[in-house]
């Protein structure tokens, strides 16, 4: 037997969901950075699922692209969280937040 | 099978369309490893003049591009990835040009918080590579690539100032938006390619030509989709709420250049989606930018009113420019693509002149900001305040400068192409502009204010209180005196050069803007049929 592909995607739409949804509700900065993760590995699963469909490799290519850019993006996430987390001591994101207006 | 015998497939490269971002990143790179072999470290001097040599000859490559192209055509290469043709030497001249003032204006800054290490002309040399990459991208995953090199290069950069807490709180608010929208960017790219079978503009294009679309609503999701992570990078409103901080945050020469090249950027690939590759569904995407632009317009506009930040008000004011740009955008039409192209162009340049000035007035620890710094600025120091009024001018849409014909361009554009609303809000947006530009401008021409009046925060009221301070006699007069001695800046030679050829284009080009024009004009002919 086979998974039909619309699962996959409904699959990925849930996570991208869940992904939005923890950047928008949760406060912690390393969990926001997850969810922005999951957010991108959706999307992977999408590329990856029309490219099975499409019978077309490009899509499976631009997989790797997009996972090289997501491990450069954390790394210089981390390390604003470490030059914030020197002066302050936190990693709620309501308690960075000297700047209104 | 002789695996030796067969070989791989590799693409054709054009290397004169990459010239641009080799000879940045190269540089960039090389200026890394001199940092680290050199005992010592490398100088601050010879890193910036590196630097500027670096984007002179990128400057210099684009303009071969251009020269390329006018004689023998626009070309595709690297397997149809990159193209090069009007639009891309146009806006790498844009941002070699950004690169070269903001190169003259963040050496003022290093000198100033003795910042010796060389990481911020490498950083920017990147970033200006990945904004280049963007407007040359001729695919959505290399597009993808393109924003990412820029938005990395730029969430260091505005954490660059380890001094100041603003400036770590600044670079995490933009890194969280930025890699959300990078995030929905992606899944767009990947429903786009679900609906049309590939990421490559040129096919997509292609697919819409040949092919009835079935399942709109995959395609539909992916445009608002990629609508939104576009939105988010150039700071249309509703996705601006990251831009005021960050720019107030980050380390203001800083704020002046990723004002002008993440929205080159971010605009030069919108451009080439919409209008090249999805030219043909443009039923589709064109009401959403007419509500993005709408709103764009009006907001940042409205709210730029009331700051009293400098950096917080160019911040509105640049997203009100980016309402302006949308505009000639939504038009679709020759007139309305040439009139956002030179729109961006000039508001590059008057954006890292204006922070520029900004960037000098800072002080120590680059944290003074606040409209009463500015007070009396042109008495005191008349080149830097008939700078500051200049730019200001401009960004307002005063004739004889460059803004003038660029807000001219997209409103008529709009006009002709039919959206005479989006005009309509458009001249609105303009006029409540003035109203904010030349109530900095006239705090810097009238004169300087004694300590007291500080909380004074409106034109009239600075009025009033020049006049009942003109009358309070001698005694008040000599305390004010003796304050704006103190209060005067001094303004390195590289800064001055900087600020000076931002104010100088604004004005020469406002005189005779035909080459200008002419340049975006035909840069903007690749979209025609």
């Amino acid at each position: 037997m086979s998974i039909p592909s619309s699962w996959y995607l409904i699959l990925s739409a849930i996570l991208f969901g869940i992904g939005i949804f923890g950047v928008l509700v949760r406060r912690n900065v390393l969990v926001m950075f997850m969810c922005i993760e999951l957010m991108l590995n959706a999307a992977n699963l999408s590329l990856v699922t029309f490219s099975r469909t499409l019978n077309d490799v490009g899509g499976q290519a631009d997989v790797f692209f997009i996972l090289v850019v997501a491990a450069a993006e954390v790394v210089v996430g981390l390390g604003i969280v470490v030059t914030i987390f020197r002066r302050r001591a936190t990693a709620n994101a309501d308690e960075i937040s000297s700047m209104k207006g | 099978m002789n695996l030796l015998a067969s070989t791989i497939a590799m693409p054709n490269i054009d290397y004169l369309a990459l010239s641009p971002e080799i000879i940045l990143l190269v540089g960039a790179t090389l200026v890394l490893l001199a940092t680290s072999l050199v005992r010592g470290g490398m100088k601050r001097n010879m890193a910036t003049g590196i630097t500027l040599l670096l984007s002179v000859a990128a400057l210099i490559a684009s303009l071969l591009q251009w020269h390329r192209v006018s004689t023998q055509g626009a070309t595709i290469t690297i397997a149809k990835a990159i193209s090069m043709d009007g639009f891309s030497a146009f806006i790498g001249v844009t941002i070699a040009c950004s690169m070269i003032l903001a190169t003259l204006i963040g050496h003022v800054f290093l000198e100033r918080e003795r910042i010796t290490t060389p990481e911020y002309h490498i950083l920017s040399l990147v970033a200006a590579s990945g904004a280049i990459v963007m407007a040359q991208a001729n695919d959505l995953i290399v597009i993808f690539l393109g924003i990412e090199i820029l938005s990395i290069a730029l969430y260091v950069l505005v954490a660059f100032n380890p001094l100041r807490g603003e400036s770590g709180e600044a670079a995490l608010k933009y890194y969280v938006l930025g890699g959300f929208s990078s995030a929905v960017f992606v899944y767009g790219i990947a429903l786009v390619y679900g609906a049309t079978g590939s990421t490559n503009l040129g096919q997509i294009s292609d697919f819409f030509a040949q092919n009835q679309l079935i399942n709109t609503g995959l395609l539909y999701a992916g445009i608002a989709l990629l609508l939104v992570g576009f939105g988010f990078k150039v700071a249309a409103v509703p996705f601006h709420v990251w831009t005021p901080d960050v720019y107030q945050g980050a380390p203001s020469p800083i704020t002046g250049y990723m004002a002008a090249i993440a929205k080159v950027g971010g605009f030069a690939a919108l451009i080439r989606v919409f209008i090249a590759a999805m030219g043909s569904q443009a039923s589709t995407w064109q009401p959403i930018i007419y509500a993005l632009a709408i709103a764009t317009l009006l907001l940042g506009a409205i709210v730029a009113l009331v700051q009293r930040d400098v950096k917080r008000m160019l911040a509105y004011s640049s997203i009100a420019h980016a309402g302006f740009i949308l505009v000639g955008i939504e038009v679709g039409t020759l007139a309305g693509t040439s009139a956002a192209l030179y729109y961006l162009f000039v508001y590059s340049i008057m954006t890292i002149g204006a922070f520029g000035i900004v960037t000098v007035l800072g002080g120590d620890g680059d944290g003074d900001h606040d409209l009463t710094r500015y007070r009396g600025l042109a008495r005191r120091q008349p080149w830097l305040g008939g700078a500051l009024v200049i730019l200001l001018l401009a960004q307002a849409g005063i004739p004889f400068t460059t803004g003038f014909l660029a807000k001219l361009g997209v409103v008529s554009a709009a006009i002709q192409g039919g959206s005479w609303p989006l005009a309509l809000v458009a001249m609105l947006s303009a006029g409540i502009g003035v109203a904010f530009y030349l109530r900095v401008a006239v705090i810097a021409v009238l004169p300087g204010q004694p300590e007291m009046d500080a909380d004074t925060d409106t034109p009239a009221s600075a009025v009033s209180a020049a006049t009942s301070r003109s009358q309070t006699g001698l005694l008040l007069e000599e305390s004010t005196t003796t304050q704006s001695e103190e209060a005067i800046v001094n303004v390195p030679l590289l800064g001055a050069i900087g600020i000076g050829l931002a104010t100088l284009t604004t004005v020469v080009f406002g005189i005779l803007p035909g080459p200008l024009l002419d340049f975006a004009n035909s840069a903007a002919k690749i979209f025609q049929p």
